[in-house]
């Protein structure tokens, strides 16, 4: 399917909307306004290109905590991460109890998961299974970050995917880091894509700064695994620009000269130079969106600050599914 | 009513549960053409077909860890580990995963899971078949923590916790699958609520707080010794999470005395809440210290049967602490 160039500008929008909360995330860590943040900023091309390949709603995703771009595109509002950034009693995720980026959208399909990497991908093979358990056509996303495919859970995961033929696309966002451990001491393959052989799938590699070549490479998995034709492994590759979150300090593992050379392949000034290419953006409509990002941004920010924190003994309940009324 | 033994009620419970509800299925190792190595799920699969009975691969992450999937997408899985001793590598997805899940979404997200599995020694299992296990978990907020100790707990518990919409830890004692037999109604549908304990035996001198295959052996030690004049009372704590205080703080107010067993490790095992409880509340009532029979602080159950017999908490070494306790 091509893009309308509507659609284009849409998710260029949501690239640069999630770029200007996340960078607003970082200076509020930095003012000491908030605890913590972790960043997906040289990450938002993978993640927009692969939501726009799914049916939001009817499709299901299982993120990682990298995602603010995939779930922004998902419909997740900067107040609603505000509020998490923040511990703010509205935070939708969790009511506050998990830290910022952890996320969840049970109304968009969109999985609650946690902090220890790779648990996640179990749970997509095990939706992909209820899925097909009743003939449904939905299909699974989940993310994953290259060093978390390390994990046995990520095998385990993919194996049972591809054992059941099941309609699941693990996405592996390589960012080349693991906090400070490189991709050459996480795996002996020079992909993810490549682990996905040894387990009876199709291993596709793209370029994960490139939005609209995410999209058609997603797209195709997803047509894939919606007509039956069972799991796919996908590494889309693109750089950390950041540290790995606001507690860490990138300097004592890799040098500037390296962290600027991949700032020239940002995946938003390699999406907008293809826009003002195709015609579909101009430098002044350009300016215009950024502003309206950072008004956004900035009530977003505002809606955070006048929200109550929840009280402590909000913290007590639920537990269990009992304490909840589904209604 | 028919006399059925421990396993085949767990059977009935599971076959009698998917019939009611197409959502309800099993995943686990050997469990759909073997019927399980324990025979706990013969039939099923030729009932209700593979995609109801699945033959998962040979890795316990994976039993626990695509359950807590089809669960969050509305199925009811039951997820069979074919020893308890081999549930470590899935403890990451049980505690991380399925017991925080209403939690860390503040409701939005449940996991209504079952995970069976066989534990306890005895049966010539050495130091990996013969594990409890119970105590890792019934720490955890966010599980029930269960353990049948007859063929009528066992199949009504079990259905209660198909039904239930948390997950649920299951452990049956393997040694009594098919050693400890009792009636169960033919045709009659019934449940058992997960979280009250039962005074199985009625005495005055002293109570006993046991569960699974140690409140089997705790019965016949209560026989024993009513024949030296000591009227002992059992209680079959049936859940272990959450567990029933008020039960067995009645029991103490009754009998002064307390003796907790379990064939798990004595230290850091699930004995010391009983303890603690009874410590923290009824107090007032003892007329004697808390006393624990459990299994000695070594790593697990020897293979070779002298060793295994020293290890095991049995009818007599029951009787024996009874008799001590008694005296006091």
């Amino acid at each position: 399917m091509t893009l309308s160039n509507a659609l284009k500008k849409e998710m260029f929008w949501v690239m640069l909307l999630a770029r200007r909360l996340d960078e607003r995330a970082w200076v509020l860590h930095r003012q000491g306004k908030i605890a913590f943040h972790i960043s997906g900023i040289g990450q938002e091309a993978a993640q927009v290109g692969a939501v726009y390949a799914i049916k939001k709603g009817k499709d299901w995703l299982v993120p990682y905590y990298r995602d603010l771009a995939m779930l922004i595109a998902m419909g997740m509002t900067p107040s609603e991460f505000v509020m998490s950034l923040l511990g703010k009693a509205p935070d939708p995720t969790s009511g506050a109890r998990q830290m910022p980026s952890h996320f969840s959208m049970r109304h968009a399909n969109v999985v609650s998961h946690s902090a220890p990497v790779a648990t996640q991908s179990p749970h997509a093979s095990g939706i992909g299974l209820g899925i097909k358990m009743d003939g449904g056509d939905a299909v699974v996303l989940t993310t994953i970050g290259e060093g978390a495919t390390s994990q046995g859970e990520w095998y385990e995961a993919v194996n049972f995917a591809a054992v059941h033929k099941l309609p699941v696309i693990f996405l592996v966002e390589n960012n080349q880091y693991a906090i400070s451990v490189p991709q050459e001491k996480q795996m002996a393959v020079n992909s993810a894509a490549d682990k996905a052989c040894g387990l009876g799938l199709p291993g596709i590699k793209v370029d994960g700064t490139r939005v609209f070549e995410v999209y058609e490479a997603i797209l195709e998995a997803v047509e894939k695994a919606r007509n039956g034709e069972g799991a796919t492994v996908i590494e889309a590759k693109m750089y950390r620009l950041t540290p790995h979150s606001s507690d860490d300090d990138d300097r004592s593992y890799r040098t500037r000269e390296e962290v600027e050379k991949h700032k020239k392949q940002d995946p938003i000034i390699l999406a907008k130079e293809a826009l003002i290419d195709e015609g579909l953006l101009t430098e002044e409509e350009y300016e215009e969106l950024d502003q309206k990002a950072k008004d956004e941004v900035d009530e977003a920010v505002k809606a955070g600050n006048e929200a109550p924190y929840p009280k402590g003994e909000d913290a007590a309940t639920p537990v269990y599914a009992e304490e909840v009324n589904h209604g | 009513m028919a006399e059925i033994n421990l396993v085949e009620a767990i059977r009935q419970a599971m076959d009698e549960e998917m019939e009611r509800d197409e959502n309800v299925f099993v995943i686990g190792e050997d469990v759909g053409v073997r019927g399980g190595v324990f025979r706990a799920t013969v039939g099923l699969f030729d009932k209700y077909g593979e995609e109801r009975v699945i033959d998962s691969p040979l890795a316990e992450l994976t039993i626990v860890g695509v359950g807590i999937g089809a669960a969050l997408y509305g199925k009811r899985p039951i997820c069979e580990i074919q020893f308890a001793d081999f549930i470590y590598p899935a403890f990451n997805q049980i505690v991380s995963e399925a017991a925080k899940m209403v939690y860390r979404s503040d409701g939005a997200w449940f996991v209504p899971m079952v995970i069976r599995a066989p534990y306890g020694g005895g049966i010539g299992g050495g130091l990996y078949h013969s594990q409890s296990v119970e105590a890792f978990f019934a720490h955890v907020p966010g599980l029930k923590v269960v353990i049948p100790s007859n063929p009528y707990d066992a199949k009504g518990l079990l259905k209660s916790a198909v039904r239930d919409p948390n997950p649920v830890m299951f452990f049956e004692p393997k040694k009594g699958y098919r050693l400890i037999k009792g009636e169960v109604p033919e045709d009659e549908e019934y449940t058992i609520p997960i979280g009250p304990a039962k005074v199985t035996r009625e005495g005055r001198d002293l109570s006993v707080f046991a569960y699974g295959m140690m409140h089997h052996y705790a019965l016949q030690a209560a026989e024993t010794v009513a024949e030296e004049g000591i009227d002992v009372e059992v209680v079959d704590l049936r859940t272990l999470y959450p567990v029933d205080r008020e039960t067995i703080l009645e029991s103490v107010r009754k009998t002064s005395k307390a003796l907790i067993v379990h064939e798990d490790n004595l230290t850091g095992g699930y004995g010391g809440e009983i303890a603690a409880t009874i410590a923290e509340w009824g107090f007032m009532d003892l007329d004697a210290p808390v006393r624990r029979l459990a299994g000695p602080d070594v790593p697990a159950v020897p293979f070779s049967h002298p060793m295994q017999e020293w290890f095991m908490v049995n009818p007599d070494k029951i009787a024996d602490a009874i008799r001590d306790l008694a005296a006091f």
